[in-house]
C-alpha cells in the first residue's frame, strides 16, 4: 500500500514565493490525507470487513474498505473492471476540498479544474437552501467526446474512464464542444506564476513557462499511452480521469479520499458486493442529462430520486444564462463555482 | 460584346504590363497589415492561446469566424463561375475568371483560420497519420482539401490558352515569361485542343459543384452535430451553403468593381454584369432569409429552456445590437437594388459591402451566443472579447486575401480573353 502511494516524481522548481506557498499548502492537504487512507488501508489486513450495516456512518471504514475493494479489482483483467463514482449529495457540505485536492493532484494550472462544486441556492426566504453539486468527469460509457477528436487522441477504456493521450491532442477543442457536462477543459497556458497575477499577459514570457509546475499527466507514464508526455502542457485539452496514477497504483482517486463530508464514493460496478453498488442498490441514485444517452458512470443520491435536484440544477442552468446572456453583458458570472473560476 | 477583339486583348492584358505607384502603396500597406498579423500569430505561437481572448467557455471565437467566413466567399467564385458555366450564360464570361481568383484566395486564407485557432499547430500531421473518419474535422480537412485542388485545377484550365496569350502577346524575358511558357503547356490553338480544354473546363465544372456544396454542409456539421442548443438544426447544411453563395456574390461584386476601377476594365465589366449579379444576389438573399425565419421562426415558437436563453440573448439580450445589425444588413440590400433609383454600380457594391458584413457578423452570432450558453454552469469568465492578438490576426486574413489577389492580377489576366474574344 505504501508502494502504491509513490508515484512518478512532478519536477519541483524552487521558486518561493506566494506561489510556492500555494501550491505547498494544496500538496500538504492531499498528502495528509493521502497518507490517512493508505494506514488505514494497512490497518484493514488484520481487520475483517466492516458489516454492510455499519456502512455510512463510518468514513474511515468506507474508505478502508474502497480501497481493498480497489485493489481486489486490480487482479482483474482491465475489460473486468468498471469504476464508477457515486456522489452522495446529502453528505456534501460544499467545502471544495475534493476541488482543491484535484487541483492539488493533477496540478492543473489556473483556470483548469478537473472537479469543480457547483453552488447554488433555491427556495425563497426564509425556506431557502444551498446545493452543492460536485461535478468530475462523467467518463459516460457513451461519450460523445471521443469520437469527434480529429486524431484518435481521446477514447473510452475497457475499464470505462475516458482518457485523454496528452501527447497526441492537437488542441482543436472539438472535443470540448461535444461534452454536454461541461467536463474538459483546455490549457490556455494560464500558470502559477506571481506575475501572472497582475494582469491576462503579464510574465507569460516563454522562459517563464518553464518553472510551470508540471503535471503527471504530461510526463511519460504507462498510463497514457507510453512516453508520449513531452513537458510542455500548453494548447492541448484535460480532464478528469478519476486519479488513473492513482486507481493504478492501488489508491483511491485523490477527491474520494479528500471528502471531508463522505459524500464521494468510488468503486467497481463489476463487484456485485462494492461499496458504490451496495449504496446504488440500497438509495437508488439518477445521473446528469440521463435524457442524452451518454450513460454515465457518475451516479448521484438525494434520497428522494434526484428529479428536483436535476429540475433545480436546470433552473440555475438557466439564471445563470440569463444573467450572462441577458442582463449583464459584459459583466462576469461569478456566483455559485467551485476552485479554479478565475476573476 | 461591342468592343473589338484587339481592345478587349489590350485592357485585360494591361495590368500586367503597366504599374502605377498607387498600386506599390496598396500593396505595401496591405504586405504591412499581414506582416503585423504574422507578427501576432508568432506571439500566440510563443505563449500559447492565452493571448486570445477564447478560454474554457467561449472556446472558439473570431478565428472560427473568420474561417467560416473566408470559406463561405470562397463559394463566390468556383459556385457561381461553374453554375453560370453549366448553364451557358453568356454574361459570365468577363467575370468567371475573378470568381475562380476569389475562390482559391479565400479557401487559402479561410484554411490558415482553423490552424491557427489550434492549441497545438506542430502537431497537425496527426490528423493524417492518425485520423479517425468519424470526426467532422477530418470531415472538414479532407472536403476542404478536396475542394483546394478542385478549385485551384478549375482556376488553372480555363487559364491555359491566356497563358498562351501572354506568351506570345508579353513575350517576357526572365522568370515571368518562363511561367508562361511553361503553364501554357505548349498550347497552340489547335482545334482538338480547343475540344478536349472545353471538355474538361466542363466536367470540372460540374465535378465543383457538389464539391462547393458539401464543404460548407461540412463546416455546419461540425456545429450541428453535437449537443449543443442553437446549433442542432437539420437546416443547417443548406442555410451555410445558402449564406456561402450569397457572401460569394457580394465578394465577387466588391472585388470586381475595385479592378474595374484600378485597372480601367470598365469596357469589359459593364453595369449589366453588376446588375445581373445584383439580382442573383437578392434571389440568394431572399432565400437566405426563408431558411432564417425557417431557424429562428421554429426554436423561436417552441421557445424551449436551451434554445430560449440564445434567441433572447439575439433577440433584446447581451447580442441583440449584433444580432439587428445583421438582420439590417441583410434587408438594405435587398432595397437598394429593388429601387431602380439606387440600382447602379455605386449602389450595388455599396449593397455587396453590407451584404459581406452582414454575413461575417452572422457568423459570429451564429457561435459565440451558443458557447456562451453553456449547457452546465461554466468554471472560467464566459464573455468572450476578443485580444488585440485576435483582432490583428483577422485583420492580416482580409489583407492577405487582398494583398494575394493584387499579387495575383499582376501575374495572370483578370479576364478570361480566349473566352471573351470568342463571342
Amino acid at each position: 500500500m505504501v508502494d502504491g502511494l509513490r508515484r512518478p516524481n512532478g519536477s519541483e522548481t524552487s521558486r518561493l514565493g506566494r506561489r510556492e506557498f500555494l501550491k505547498g499548502a494544496l500538496l500538504g492537504a492531499a498528502v495528509t490525507v493521502g497518507v490517512l487512507s493508505g494506514d488505514l488501508s494497512l490497518r484493514v489486513a488484520a481487520q475483517p470487513s466492516p458489516p454492510a450495516e455499519s456502512l455510512a456512518l463510518d468514513r474511515e471504514s468506507e474508505l478502508v474498505r474502497m480501497t481493498r475493494e480497489l485493489q481486489e479489482s486490480l487482479k482483474k483483467p482491465l475489460q473486468e473492471r468498471k469504476w464508477v463514482m457515486v456522489i452522495d449529495l446529502r453528505r456534501c457540505v460544499g467545502c471544495h476540498s475534493c476541488t482543491v485536492s484535484c487541483i492539488a493532484e493533477n496540478k492543473t494550472p489556473p483556470g483548469i479544474t478537473y472537479r469543480p462544486v457547483m453552488i447554488w441556492e433555491t427556495g425563497e426566504y426564509p425556506n431557502v437552501k444551498l446545493n452543492f453539486l460536485p461535478r468530475p468527469c462523467m467518463q459516460c460509457d457513451e461519450p460523445p467526446c471521443t469520437s469527434v477528436c480529429p486524431v484518435n487522441a481521446t477514447w473510452k477504456r475497457e475499464d470505462g474512464i475516458v482518457v485523454i493521450d496528452y501527447g497526441k491532442c492537437i488542441g482543436c477543442r472539438y472535443c470540448v464542444m461535444a461534452c454536454p457536462y461541461g467536463a474538459r477543459s483546455t490549457d490556455y497556458g494560464y500558470e502559477w506564476v506571481p506575475e501572472l497575477e497582475h494582469g491576462p499577459l503579464a510574465g507569460t514570457a516563454a522562459k517563464e513557462r518553464q518553472d510551470r509546475v508540471k503535471s503527471l499527466e504530461y510526463q511519460p507514464t504507462p498510463w497514457y499511452g507510453g512516453p508520449y508526455g513531452r513537458g510542455d502542457t500548453i494548447g492541448i485539452t484535460r480532464k478528469c480521469h478519476f486519479c488513473i496514477h492513482r486507481i493504478e497504483s492501488g489508491v483511491l482517486p485523490a477527491c474520494v479520499s479528500t471528502c471531508i463530508g463522505g459524500a464521494t464514493y468510488f468503486g467497481d460496478l463489476n463487484n456485485p458486493n462494492s461499496l458504490v453498488n451496495e449504496l446504488l442498490r440500497r438509495y437508488g441514485a439518477f445521473r446528469l442529462k440521463e435524457e442524452l444517452g451518454t450513460e454515465p458512470s457518475v451516479y448521484y443520491i438525494t434520497g428522494e430520486g434526484g428529479a428536483s435536484v436535476i429540475s433545480e440544477l436546470e433552473a440555475m442552468v438557466d439564471r445563470y444564462r440569463e444573467e450572462v446572456l441577458l442582463r449583464e453583458f459584459g459583466g462576469r458570472f461569478r456566483a455559485g463555482l467551485g476552485g479554479g473560476g478565475l476573476e | 460584346m461591342d468592343v473589338s477583339r484587339e481592345t478587349v486583348v489590350r485592357d485585360a492584358l494591361r495590368p500586367l504590363t503597366r504599374t502605377t505607384w498607387k498600386y506599390y502603396l496598396i500593396v505595401s500597406i496591405l504586405a504591412l497589415i499581414t506582416a503585423w498579423g504574422l507578427y501576432s500569430y508568432f506571439i500566440q505561437l510563443e505563449s500559447g492561446l492565452i493571448v486570445t481572448g477564447l478560454r474554457d467557455t467561449v472556446f472558439w471565437g473570431l478565428y472560427i469566424t473568420n474561417f467560416v467566413f473566408f470559406i463561405g466567399i470562397s463559394h463566390a467564385g468556383t459556385l457561381i463561375s461553374a453554375i453560370l458555366r453549366v448553364a451557358n450564360a453568356e454574361w459570365r464570361k468577363p467575370i468567371t475568371r475573378m470568381a475562380e481568383y476569389i475562390t482559391v484566395m479565400a479557401i487559402s486564407i479561410g484554411a490558415l483560420y482553423p490552424l491557427i485557432d489550434m492549441g497545438r499547430i506542430d502537431r497537425i500531421l496527426n490528423v493524417i497519420f492518425y485520423g479517425r473518419i468519424q470526426s467532422p474535422i477530418v470531415w472538414d480537412f479532407i472536403s476542404i482539401g478536396t475542394y483546394l485542388v478542385g478549385s485551384i485545377t478549375y482556376l488553372y484550365l480555363p487559364l491555359i490558352p491566356d497563358l498562351a496569350l501572354c506568351r506570345d502577346k508579353l513575350a517576357l524575358p526572365g522568370l515571368r515569361g518562363r511561367i508562361y511558357r511553361l503553364f501554357s503547356l505548349g498550347w497552340s490553338w489547335q482545334d482538338g485542343q480547343r475540344r478536349l480544354l472545353m471538355r474538361a473546363v466542363k466536367i470540372m465544372a460540374i465535378i465543383i459543384i457538389p464539391v462547393a456544396v458539401s464543404v460548407h454542409t461540412v463546416v455546419s456539421w461540425i456545429f450541428a452535430m453535437t449537443f449543443r442548443a442553437g446549433w442542432r438544426s437539420t437546416v443547417f447544411g443548406p442555410y451555410f451553403v445558402v449564406g456561402a453563395v450569397l457572401s460569394g456574390i457580394a465578394t465577387i461584386i466588391f472585388i470586381m468593381a475595385v479592378f474595374r476601377k484600378a485597372y480601367g476594365l470598365e469596357r469589359l465589366i459593364t453595369p449589366k454584369h453588376f446588375e445581373n449579379l445584383a439580382y442573383l444576389m437578392v434571389a440568394t438573399d431572399l432565400f437566405y432569409i426563408y431558411l432564417m425565419i425557417n431557424e429562428y421562426l421554429v426554436s423561436g415558437y417552441i421557445w424551449g429552456v436551451n434554445e430560449a436563453s440564445i434567441l433572447s440573448s439575439l433577440y433584446w439580450g447581451g447580442y441583440s445590437v449584433y444580432f439587428w445589425a445583421m438582420v439590417l444588413t441583410l434587408i438594405i440590400p435587398i432595397l437598394i437594388v429593388a429601387i431602380p433609383r439606387t440600382r447602379n454600380v455605386a449602389g450595388i457594391v455599396l449593397a455587396s459591402i453590407l451584404v459581406n458584413v452582414s454575413m461575417w457578423i452572422k457568423r459570429f452570432v451564429i457561435i459565440i451566443p451558443t458557447l456562451a450558453a453553456t449547457p452546465m454552469p461554466p468554471t472560467t469568465p464566459v464573455i468572450y472579447i476578443p485580444s488585440l492578438i485576435e483582432l490583428s490576426i483577422t485583420l492580416a486574413g482580409f489583407s492577405g486575401f487582398g494583398l494575394m489577389l493584387a499579387i495575383f492580377s499582376k501575374l495572370f489576366p483578370l479576364i478570361s480573353i480566349w473566352e471573351v474574344v470568342e463571342e
